[in-house]
């Protein structure tokens, strides 16, 4: 198996004094593997996730995802790494409220210069896949919380990522809702997409995951693969 | 203690305004152009205002300026006239005589009414000492402002006659008179010792009085003076009212530009305020729900974002009436050149009028949606951000999407519907800011065509002068004590024919003619060979083509009550002639009262100069000198021209054009950059997201960038056919107040690739304005903006 994500000695600090968010973290994850990140608030999961996706850059350390190095990059070929290499789906869904359903999937596939028709049946393809086909035309503030984080996974994976990054994806939405995401995620791993997950919610972890991880203080404080070896 | 105090208000105010420091500065900036823009516009429009009658009511002015023989009337009897019926002021006795000076260079002055006066102050025409002092012992002498120049300057020294044994006097000052009660000054002892029998000294007496309005009362007024005196003792007087129709005759034209000029700076003052704080206040709608979840009543949360828009805004106002004030006295000053009145400054009232109603703006722009936020529940307020907006707009990025471009591009082109209240703020921004540059750019070469229009005779690149039979004309004349050139004008016409180089030349005689229906001398130009290379712009008919015809300006055909195609008879000295008007030429000269006819119509006439072209490759001065020196012994004269500079109130009006334009210009931009901020904070969490998904910096930049672009050419496309628009109505205006109409050189200034050039100025105005913030949001933290609800 190879590595998707490698952290060597990663740290992040926000202010000068102080223990830094996180880290230093040395962390792999294979390829096809589902990760949960779990741990209090403030342990430093989303500080994880934002480095991951090149959204934020370590104070020391190195961070390789998909074989590329990407805490020395500029912000544009960062922006590049991201839409060809990152899915990512929110908490809130953060779905772009003036654009339809079919028009916020294809975003990423358009960022990237994908044509117009070929970005359109990759959409309608994961709308079906996803079950949102009869939304296409809708605009996000008319569907139920599930129904937006469908579309939202259905954006993550429109460029066909090799790493899929989700934040709480249930964490605003009602049980049944959250159930319908849980299983999306279940069935996403099954079919070989990496996956890395942050949630307070352990039952999700443990239904999603091959692999989990509990920080403290943002530093390891648990990694269920180690656990397993040891 | 602050302002605001220190209780839990002024810690929201202190922290609103704190906490957004680049919509703070946006604000205090806009303002503070607004502000400045008002202001020189405000001034600029009260200084165009009737500018001799606010000159004249400064100093006092004399409504009669009154010379008494002393031989006749003595000083008491002339202070007695103060006390006749109707006098509400009066000044003197002065002495006055007339000198005719000479500079240091030998070069004759006009003759100059000099008065003595021990002080510029008085009851009536208190003067206006523009430079150095007052005259305060015998050999100084003060100017009139209209001399000063290169040549003359504090410290020059002029002979008071051509007399060997004349006095000098030294210039020590410079001073305005708006009545023109004299044209120099000095002690009345030195004013008395240089009368001589043939430049007595008579007393001068200034008057005002309390019915001086019409050319009656001042005949009445004089009358009564001259009653109160010994017979005969009144030797001459002088109205106001001829020295203002003169002098407003000359402000005239420069009124509509002003006035243009500062309506477009008020209207955009106010746009640009009231969207910059609207759109602030509207902006903080989350925070108020906030303040209202925590415990404050509508009225303090009313009262807290008024005071939030005021702190940066009252800064801003401040600030501006200071900036206003800079820019607007070199303008005032220009625009006192112009008028030839006393010192122009920024009126008190504006300076309190302005940023009272810059903070009555103020107050109402922020007043409006601070109620509405008052009034909105809270729990509404605080889901401002969070929850799904509303659909506006999303028609538009249906098809914004259809587009052929790329897609941050149509997401930034569907933007601008999202706030359609901002939007035609932005809009309007751009628009008036467009219209202004078009108007300026018109304006300009509008007057550039003027100073190219006038005295076309000044275009040749060389003048021969043949002579002035019988010294009557008025052609160029050396300066100094030389004699006038005097060259048989066949001679010199045969020279200049044999003379190698010379491509074409045609003669010209100016001189005074009398035309029947108008009382007076009527200045005539005739021309002998083609003198189309010296025609004057048409505005209508065709230059002269032979004998027989005329060409007359506008003013001419207006008081004749001709047209093209009548007749006129002319006389020159005791010749009449018939001559048939074939056209009207923009000739501003003599208030118009000016014919152009061909010299063969009075065949006794003789051209006093030739004007000449000479063949390509030929130096006019090389050429110049080898036709003097065969000239020169006929007994005339011949000189190169020098490219003729332009007049100076065109210079001046150029200057005040390009100024204003640059403020309303950048007061456009402001507009813009305030929106565009207002705009990407608000969606700085889309923004995130879609860099989240991988949109890169440069594109960041071009979404926001396009999300101004449509609303720049909008502005463009609304902007220059209303600038086109506001030129071709202000130029007939201004010509109109000249008393001309124009030609086709003057009024159709635009030529297609300026407009289309203009039309650019919309785009560029909204891209500049937009690009601050379009690099903000591409170097915002992606991770930052995420968080930002």
């Amino acid at each position: 198996m190879s590595q998707v994500i490698q952290l060597d000695g990663v740290a992040k600090r926000y202010d000068t004094v102080g223990t830094p968010a996180l880290g230093p973290l040395t962390l792999s994850v294979e390829k096809g593997e589902a990760l949960a990140v779990t741990g209090p608030s403030g342990s430093g999961k989303s500080t994880l996730l934002n480095l991951v996706a090149g959204l934020d850059k370590p104070t020391e350390g190195a961070v390789t995802v998909a074989g590329q190095r990407i805490d020395q990059r500029s912000e544009h070929a960062l922006a590049r790494f991201r839409r060809e290499q990152i899915g990512m789906v929110f908490q809130f869904f953060n779905l772009l409220d003036d654009l339809t359903v079919a028009d916020n999937i294809q975003l990423p596939a358009q960022l990237t210069g994908t044509a117009r028709r070929k970005a359109a049946d990759r959409a309608m393809e994961l709308m079906e896949v996803l079950g949102i086909q009869k939304h296409a035309r809708a605009y996000p503030g008319r569907l139920s919380g599930g129904e937006r984080q469908r579309v939202a996974v259905a954006r993550a994976l429109v460029n066909r990522p090799a790493l899929l990054l989700a934040d709480e994806p249930t964490g605003a939405l009602d049980t049944a809702s959250g159930q319908d995401v849980r299983d999306l995620l279940v069935d996403l791993h099954r079919g070989g997409q990496t996956i890395v997950l942050v949630t307070h919610d352990l039952a999700l972890a443990e239904a999603c995951a091959s692999r989990t991880i509990h920080l403290v203080d943002g530093h390891l404080a648990l990694d269920s693969r180690a656990e397993a070896v040891r | 203690m602050s302002l605001f105090g220190t209780g839990a208000f002024g810690r929201v105010v202190r922290s609103g305004v704190g906490r957004r420091r680049v919509q703070t500065v946006v604000i205090a900036l806009a303002t503070m152009m607004a502000v400045a823009a008002a202001v020189v516009a405000g001034s600029l429009i009260v200084a165009s205002n009737a500018p001799f009658d606010h000159a004249f009511a400064k100093q006092q002015g004399a409504h009669i300026t009154a010379q008494f023989d002393p031989a006749k009337a003595n000083a008491s009897q002339l202070k007695d006239t103060g006390q006749v019926d109707g006098v509400t002021a009066s000044a003197g006795p002065y002495p006055s005589t007339t000198i005719h000076p000479v500079d240091s260079n030998g070069g004759h002055l006009p003759g100059l009414t000099l008065v003595g006066r021990s002080s510029p102050d008085g009851d009536v025409d208190k003067l206006d000492l523009k430079s150095g002092r007052w005259a305060a012992k015998p050999g100084e002498i003060v100017l009139s402002a209209s001399f000063t120049g290169p040549m003359l300057g504090v410290g020059s020294t002029l002979k008071a006659s051509d007399a060997a044994d004349s006095p000098t006097l030294t210039v020590v000052g410079f001073a305005t008179s708006v009545s023109e009660t004299a044209d120099a000054w000095a002690t009345p002892g030195q004013v008395s010792a240089l009368g001589s029998k043939d430049t007595p000294v008579t007393s001068q007496m200034l008057y005002r009085f309390d019915s001086a309005g019409t050319n009656g009362q001042i005949a009445a007024d004089r009358k009564a003076l001259a009653a109160a005196v010994p017979s005969g003792a009144l030797v001459g007087t002088q109205s106001y009212l001829d020295t203002k129709r003169a002098a407003d005759q000359g402000a005239a034209p420069t009124i509509p530009f002003l006035v243009a000029f500062g309506v477009l700076g008020i209207v955009m003052s106010v746009i640009i305020v009231s969207s910059v704080i609207s759109g602030a206040v509207g902006a903080g709608l989350r925070r108020i729900g906030i303040l209202k979840a925590i415990g404050f009543t509508p009225r303090e949360v009313v009262r807290a974002y008024v005071a939030q828009a005021l702190i940066p805004a009252g800064a801003g106002i401040a600030l501006g009436v200071v900036l206003g004030n800079l820019l607007a006295m070199p303008l005032l000053e220009d625009t006192e050149q112009v008028y030839g009145s006393a010192s122009l400054t920024v009126a008190w009232w504006v300076d309190v009028l302005v940023p009272a109603v810059a903070l009555l703006v103020v107050g109402i722009a922020a007043l409006v949606p601070a109620l509405r936020a008052g009034r909105l529940r809270t729990v509404e307020a605080i889901a401002v951000g969070r929850a799904p907006r509303t659909g506006r707009g999303q028609w538009a990025h249906r098809a914004a999407g259809r587009l052929p471009l790329p897609r941050a591009v149509t997401y930034g082109l569907a933007s601008p519907f999202a706030h359609p209240v901002r939007t035609t703020a932005m809009l309007l921004a751009v628009a008036f800011g467009t219209l202004a540059a078009t108007f300026a750019v018109g304006l300009t070469s509008s007057l550039n065509a003027v100073g190219s229009a006038s005295d076309p005779e000044d275009r040749a690149a060389v003048t021969a002068v043949s002579g002035v039979p019988g010294g009557a004309g008025r052609g160029p004349v050396p300066r100094g004590d030389q004699e006038p050139p005097s060259a048989d004008p066949a001679k010199v016409r045969a020279a200049i024919k044999a003379q190698p180089g010379t491509a074409s030349y045609y003669g010209m005689s100016r001189t005074d003619v009398t035309v029947a229906g108008i009382s007076g001398p009527v200045d005539a130009s005739f021309y002998q060979g083609d003198s189309r290379p010296g025609s004057y712009e048409m505005i209508s008919g065709h230059w002269i083509t032979g004998a027989g015809q005329v060409v007359v300006p506008t003013r001419f055909l207006e008081r004749t009550g001709t047209k093209i195609g009548d007749t006129v008879r002319v006389t020159l000295e005791k010749d009449t002639r018939t001559l048939r008007i074939v056209g009207e030429a923009f000739d501003t000269s003599n208030d118009g009262l000016a014919i152009h006819a061909d010299l063969g119509s009075f065949p006794g006439a003789e051209p006093q100069v030739f004007h000449i072209e000479v063949k390509p490759g030929v130096s006019p001065a090389d050429y110049a000198g080898k036709l003097a020196a065969v000239v020169r012994p006929l007994g005339g004269d011949v000189m190169a021209n020098s490219p003729s500079e332009q007049e100076n109130m065109i210079l001046i009006l150029n200057a005040m054009a390009v100024l204003l334009t640059l403020m309303l210009v950048s007061v456009a931009g402001l507009g813009v950059l305030n929106s565009v901020v207002l705009d990407t904070r608000e969606r700085v969490h889309d923004l995130g997201v879609c860099k989240a998904l991988g949109m890169s910096p440069r594109q960041t930049v071009s979404l926001v960038l396009a999300s101004v672009a449509g609303i720049g050419v909008l502005g463009g496309l609304v902007g220059v056919p209303a600038g086109f628009a506001l030129h071709g109505f202000v130029l007939p205006v201004m010509g109109h107040a000249g008393g001309t109409n124009l030609p086709p050189s003057v009024l159709d200034v635009y030529a297609p690739w300026q407009l289309a050039l203009l039309g650019l100025a919309g785009i560029t105005i909204a891209l500049l304005g937009a690009l601050l913030p379009a690099g903000w949001a591409a170097r915002a933290r992606t991770a930052t903006a995420l968080r930002t609800e």
